[in-house]
């Protein structure tokens, strides 16, 4: 049976379909979940896809974090599941707690939606295992409020526990560090700005965001087999 | 009791305010070359009902921690006083 990922959808996201898409290219099996659901269970994996969620309003993510959905993704995350934030997903992961930092406005005030490059620093987590260190994907970004920000304690904590898995190569927002994605301690909560989802094919620009996506669906199926 | 909250939110000090850096920016055209550290916040006013001030202060503290404010990069200040047409004596 082919790893059933839940795609959880807020008022507001927008990603949710290219999402799908991509985790069917990636062998995955997608599914939405409303943001009112309150079971995850029949899910190997989750993935919180871009957008606006709640409209954005006060901050990315601030009110998406209290739907009834993201208690059920704390659950899932703690036993060990597989949870990926994208783009905005990323943003209510913050804010939810279950990553640590937050996210300012673009550096310069800008929206930025362009192909970036990005570095795979390393590959315990959910969304790079099986992947070489040094890899650089070309994938797309998309955000206004995508600068990461966190005090210098937790960004030496996040160095030192290789927590950083993917760097911008040409830093588009000014987050910290060059930072375009982290994970958690366990590496099974991972947030990243670039969206894997956009470029799953060459028609599409590149086909690099497999990498991110089949990595991501074989942890999820080894995370099932135990 | 009814009392008259507002909740003040900025960015902490250290973390970068392109808003308030870009209005600055613009001031010297405007003739406010004298005009100095500009940084942007948000500004929160609603009512709430309490049994008196310490407790509608400690709700409305309650409420800038958890929703009102991302104590990662903002600090909060409030300020909570009694509705003066609250129907109190």
């Amino acid at each position: 049976m082919a790893t059933r990922v839940g795609v959880v959808v807020f008022p507001g996201t927008n990603c949710e379909h290219d999402a799908l898409a991509g985790l069917e290219v990636a062998g995955a099996r997608g599914t939405l979940v409303w943001h009112t659901e309150t079971q995850l269970r029949t899910m190997d994996a989750i993935v919180i896809p871009g957008g606006f969620a709640h409209g954005d309003y006060l901050r990315p993510g601030a009110l998406a974090r209290f739907s009834p959905v993201m208690e059920a993704v704390g659950r899932f995350a703690a036993e060990g599941g597989p949870v990926v934030g994208i783009c905005n997903g990323f943003q209510v992961l913050t804010e939810a707690g279950l990553l640590p930092g937050a996210f300012v406005k673009n550096r310069g005030l800008k929206f930025v939606c362009a192909p970036t490059t990005v570095r795979v620093e390393v590959t315990h987590s959910v969304i790079t295992a099986g992947l070489e260190p040094g890899t650089r994907l070309c994938i797309p970004v998309n955000h206004f409020s995508g600068s990461y920000v966190c005090d210098e304690r937790t960004l030496a904590h996040l160095r030192a526990s290789n927590q950083v898995i993917l760097r911008y190569l040409d830093n588009p927002n000014g987050s910290i560090d060059d930072i375009a994605g982290i994970a958690n301690d366990a590496g099974n909560v991972v947030g990243l700005m670039p969206h894997p989802e956009r470029a799953i094919d060459e028609l599409l620009g590149s086909a690099d965001g497999l990498a991110l996506l089949r990595a991501f669906v074989s942890s999820s199926a080894c995370v099932r087999a135990g | 009791m009814r009392f008259a909250a507002r909740v003040e939110v900025r960015l902490r000090p250290g973390i970068a305010d392109p808003e308030g850096t870009t209005i600055e920016r613009a001031l010297p055209a405007l003739g406010f070359d004298d005009v100095r550290g500009v940084r942007t916040g948000r500004s929160f006013r609603f009512q709430v009902d309490a049994t008196d001030v310490e407790t509608a202060r400690r709700r409305v503290q309650a409420l800038a921690d958890r929703l009102l404010a991302n104590p990662v990069i903002e600090d909060s200040e409030l300020e909570v006083s009694l509705e003066p047409d609250s129907g109190e004596p």
